[in-house]
């Protein structure tokens, strides 16, 4: 038994089913849970999503059971404008937090990072079982606030002053709408920075004999990578909704100035900046953005490398570039607020740093096709999926060179030009890591394989329709449709109108088909098809766990030892055309090109 | 089932592109003096950006394409310069084209954010509030009364707060539901917030620019055509943000004058 | 007494056999190892976790007061209805009482810690030292409320004026980040009395409790300053 002095506190295998399956401190266990909630999480933004682009594809027309979900908000069955941005807020609020931060990271990094760097478990499971259940009860409170009777708050997921700071003068949800929300997030906060603490210690001191930084897999950098990101960043919006729950109902003036009219009433606060909401929300909310997306990065280098029987072309540099992503992430918050009134060389100079940090995403994605060049690529659905992250990366990656310099951000600034680049980068390609993620490491989750021919059907669907909805969202931003709005009343936009019912109907199909890959996860947990140990010839400590799914302390009696890099492939093994991590043998490679 | 996706990748690729290229969806045309190089700086990157596009999505595609069909024997192949070549190739063609988006792009912007209005600008207040832009014209004499928060009252349509009884210089402003400016004058639009957030955005006047409560910001432009265009609200601002709109009427010189005198007439 | 600082163990000189270099990747460059074979890199001892991971902690906590200073900066420069207060006089008496609880924390570690490698056997309550500092603690705790009382019979509420907007929330952060260090304190006096604490859980909250001290000192000054 390798003795080490930093090991997880022992927790012996629970018995009963709250310890087991409720209240676990088992790290796999959570990352379960987590999954779990980004699921419920994602279905109901889903559904949010539909009922938003209905009622913008034909605005005045009732949607049957609507009254049922509120009878304030769609009397009749016909939403009512202040209801859409409900709905909008908290479709983006849900989606944002407790989907794309959750999933790839929360849920993925739990189960995996400790399995990858060989640990039994997170150095504190005691924390780390309550940052699921702190972010589970953010969840509920966020949800709450669809049955309040003013309904959820609905300035968007941003939440700007004073609009959110004032009260329920503003307009209806925001009055308890906002400070549930601001309530929510800031639980979701503390539940993450419960989650950063056990990410980076797991990494940096719990690695098994042999297990260097360097022989990390690369879904285990960006975890940690992430994890350090949110650390900070969430760190930051904890006060800022502090801040804003006081506006709301101590009568303090941290956001909101002097001499606000509201309905001919002067609003009692003084002396407060609009803008400092701005500074402080961006602040964590770039970072954020990329806390969304390195985890993709990770995972789908990891499955790609698989998939294609090699090493990436340079493994440091995808670290290293996962890395100044991270670190300029700070820098550029101010792209999003060009126009906001903030200095006009401020804007100069985010804009800087915002058109530099192309460079290493493009060095990913250069390093990436680079390392697809001269391999063996095999498709399967995880690998489909990976690559349409990479399609769909490149693709929401260009539309930020427009958006990165404030004089055209004058023309594309609070378009569907933004919508349809974030959506692409975060609500396509972000979920495309995700589902690569679910379908490669459903087999070690679950000892069963996901059915490969629903897998398939559900990318094509998704790839091709994905891109039927979020394409045409720059062309509108270029006509310059304005977005968060609930109709189109407008002169100019009413030619854009039909190409919204085009987006509406690729929606709709293209939620219907995420339904094949539900069912396929629930029939395939309980009927799959058996899963061997390490069914994609896999090199990481994941897939040398002694039983699929992996045992209560991941590796049984002995931690493993480590003598190789994490991505051995392409040559002579005792398995195959691959070595593993924890394989005593030589690494003899033949098999090369000189 | 890999050639397949080719395919569609690269169908998908130019299929997007179509659009752009037959400027099926523009921007309604410039009307201003300062837009023509916002515009070229849009196409330049446009250019710039499409082509990146193209050329990865199709390179992406070939490489899907030739490289999943191999036989178990075939060697593992490293691609020709390997990751140095790639990263200085993402060094030099990224960093040059986009420092020089950015460095060109400081004209544009600067114009319209860091050089001050001229000195017979036409000076013009817009207020924002839930959910309505009213404008002031200061008059004969030249000046804008001073404004009282607790004197606004939609009922009495001070929509302003002016106290004409006590603010000599309030007497004569002139307040309006629509903008109206003479064609090629200079314009110095003031912007005042009444009670959120609100934006100004008058896409063929390549102008944008938040309201922020408790803040005086300014604009100025010149417009060069005549014709009616309508500002909109970008700022969510509530449940009437989506129909928070005014039109701008750009005349000449005369039509203004008359448009003026009219409007003051009905004070 | 048993001890319960384990001892590192042996390092193992481990060389592995010559690597034939692989070009399958890594731009041709080989193995991620450095070339000699030997994995100095490699942490065949770590650190405890919770060394490690009370810097991250601490990391965070700074961010976040670093976030409320800012938007006192930023709030204190938009309007000019700020109105400077004078700061309770008990703030600098609980100021003393928090640093005293600093040095009274240090002595009872390296009594505890002796006792607890067996250097020094003969302690009779090695524990003392971290009952004055919970007591000091608690004691800067109830001072602060009395802060807040002065100011409250000054007329002085959160929202009076963003000056005192401002006192109230940063000395209610501290307060609150400090109650958890109290609830580490006392987590750590009952391990010990249970004879499972680890030397790294007591250096943990050692060092969360004088990071409070020093944000503390911190908060002071900006208060000075600024209000």
């Amino acid at each position: 038994m390798h003795d080490m002095s930093a090991h997880a506190a022992e927790h012996h295998a629970p018995t009963g089913f709250i310890s087991k399956h409720v209240f676990s401190l088992d790290h796999k266990v959570i990352g379960k849970q987590y999954y779990g909630m980004a699921l419920a999480a994602v279905l109901i933004g889903m559904v949010l999503s539909w009922l938003m682009r209905i009622h913008l594809a034909w605005t005045n027309y009732p949607i049957p059971g609507l009254h049922l979900l509120s009878a304030n908000g769609a009397p009749g069955n016909v939403m009512t404008p202040e209801y859409y941005l409900q709905l909008m807020t908290m479709h983006a609020t849900i989606m944002v937090f407790f989907v794309l931060t959750t999933a790839p990271f929360a849920a993925f990094g739990n189960y995996f990072l400790p399995i990858q760097v060989g640990a039994e478990d997170m150095p504190f499971p005691h924390f780390n079982m309550m940052s699921f259940w702190v972010t589970f009860s953010g969840f509920l409170v966020l949800v709450s606030s669809f049955f309040v009777s003013d309904g959820p708050t609905l300035g968007g997921w941003t939440q700007y002053a004073p609009l959110s700071a004032i009260g329920p003068a503003s307009g209806p949800g925001q009055g308890t709408g906002v400070v549930l929300w601001a309530i929510s997030i800031a639980l979701f906060c503390v539940g993450q920075l419960l989650g950063s603490l056990n990410f980076i210690t797991t990494t940096l001191d719990m690695r098994t004999k042999g297990m260097s930084m360097w022989r990390l897999p690369l879904s285990a950098w960006a975890w940690f990578i992430t994890s350090v990101m949110g650390l900070t960043a969430f760190a930051v919006l904890m006060p800022a909704c502090i801040l804003l729950i006081l506006d709301h109902v101590a009568g303090t003036s941290f956001f909101v100035p002097s001499g606000l009219v509201l309905n001919d009433q002067l609003q009692p606060h003084s002396g407060g900046s609009t803008l400092l909401w701005q500074h402080l929300f961006w602040f964590f909310g770039h970072p954020e953005v990329y806390i969304a997306i390195v985890p993709g990065l990770g995972i789908v280098s990891h499955v790609l490398i698989t998939n294609m029987r090699r090493p990436m072309l340079s493994h440091r540099v995808l670290v290293y570039a996962m890395g100044s992503l991270a670190v300029l992430s700070y820098m550029v918050y101010g792209h999003h607020m060009f126009v906001s009134g903030m200095n006009p060389v401020s804007s100069l100079a985010f804009s800087f740093p915002t058109l530099i940090i192309t460079i290493p995403s493009t060095i990913v994605v250069l390093i990436w096709m680079g390392s697809i060049y001269g391999s063996k690529l095999r498709i399967n659905t995880a690998s489909l999926f990976a690559l349409g992250f990479v399609s769909m990366f490149i693709s929401g990656g260009v539309s930020g060179f427009f958006l990165a310099q404030p004089s055209i951000d004058i023309m594309l600034h609070a378009t569907y030009f933004v919508v349809g680049h974030f959506h692409l980068v975060m609500a396509v390609a972000a979920i495309f890591g995700i589902f690569a993620g679910t379908y490669f490491w459903f087999p070690k989750m679950f000892g069963r394989m996901m059915d490969e021919t629903l897998g398939k059907v559900h990318f094509w669907l998704t790839f091709v329709g994905a891109y039927c909805i979020f394409m045409p969202f720059h062309y509108l931003g270029i006509a310059g449709n304005v977005r968060r709005y609930q109709a189109f009343v407008d002169d100019y936009l009413q030619p854009l109108i039909p190409l919204h019912r085009f987006i509406t109907i690729a929606a709709l199909l293209t939620g219907l088909a995420q339904l094949i890959f539900l069912y396929n996860l629930f029939h395939s947990r309980f009927w799959g098809k058996p899963a061997t140990d390490n069914p994609w010839e896999a090199t990481s400590l994941e897939w040398s766990t002694p039983t699929t799914p992996p045992p209560h302390n991941n590796f049984g009696d002995k931690l493993p030892e480590v003598f190789h890099d994490p991505y051995q492939y392409g040559v002579q093994g005792s398995t195959g055309d691959y070595v593993m991590q924890t394989s005593p043998e030589k690494v003899n490679s033949a098999n090369d090109e000189a | 089932m890999a050639k397949f996706f080719a395919v569609t990748i690269i169908v998908i690729a130019i299929v997007s592109a179509i659009p752009i290229i037959r400027h099926t969806w523009d921007p309604p045309a410039d009307i201003s003096t300062h837009g023509g190089m916002i515009d070229e700086q849009m196409s330049e990157t446009m250019a710039e950006a499409g082509i990146s596009f193209l050329a990865s999505q199709i390179l992406l595609a070939l490489f899907i394409w030739k490289f999943s069909s191999w036989r178990p024997g075939d060697k593992i192949k490293t691609f020709p310069g390997g990751a140095k070549a790639l990263v200085w190739a993402a060094f030099l063609l990224v960093g040059t084209e986009v420092l020089a988006l950015g460095v060109f792009g400081v004209k544009a912007w600067a114009t319209v954010y860091l050089t001050p209005p001229s000195a017979n600008a036409i000076p013009v207040q817009v207020q924002a509030g839930q959910f309505a832009f009213y404008f002031r014209y200061p008059g004969p004499d030249g000046t804008f009364g001073p404004l009282h928060p607790d004197l606004i009252s939609e009922a009495n349509e001070n929509f302003f707060g002016l106290d004409t009884t006590h603010d000599a210089d309030s007497k004569d402003d002139i307040v309006t539901a629509e903008m109206a400016i003479p064609v090629n004058k200079e314009i110095h639009l003031l912007m005042h917030a009444k009670d959120v957030g609100h934006s100004f955005y008058v896409p063929a006047l390549r102008v944008q620019q938040d309201f922020v409560p408790g803040l005086d910001l300014s604009l100025h432009f010149t417009a060069t055509q005549i014709g009616k265009y309508e500002i909109v609200c970008t700022q969510l601002c509530g449940l009437g943000h989506y129909n928070m709109k005014a039109y701008l009427e750009v005349m000449s010189q005369d039509d203004f004058d008359n448009w003026l005198k009219k409007e003051a007439a009905l004070q | 007494m048993a001890t319960t600082v384990p001892e590192p163990p042996k390092i193992e000189e481990r060389r592995d056999p010559p690597r034939v270099i692989s070009d399958s990747g890594n731009g041709g460059r080989g193995t991620l190892a450095p070339a000699g074979g030997d994995f100095r890199a490699v942490k065949d001892y770590a650190p405890p976790p919770s060394s490690t991971g009370i810097w991250v902690v601490l990391a965070s906590i700074t961010m976040s007061f670093a976030a409320f200073t800012s938007a006192l900066i930023v709030r204190q420069g938009s309007s000019l209805d700020w109105r400077h207060l004078s700061l309770p006089r008990i703030l600098y008496f609980n100021t003393l009482l928090l640093l005293a609880s600093s040095f009274t924390l240090e002595v009872g570690r390296r009594q505890v810690g002796s006792y607890m490698s067996g250097r020094k056997a003969g302690i009779a309550h090695p524990a003392r030292w971290l009952y004055i500092t919970l007591f000091l603690g608690l004691l800067f705790v109830a001072g602060q409320y009395a802060a807040w009382l002065q100011l409250r019979a000054e007329g002085l509420f959160l929202a009076t004026n963003p000056s005192s907007s401002f006192f109230y929330v940063l000395t209610a952060a501290h307060a609150l980040h400090l109650l958890g260090g109290l609830g580490g304190l006392t987590r750590v006096i009952r391990r010990f009395n249970r004879s499972i604490l680890r030397k790294s859980t007591l250096d943990a909250t050692s060092h969360y409790w004088h990071f409070m001290d020093a944000l503390w000192v911190y908060l002071l000054v900006l208060l000075w300053i600024k209000l």
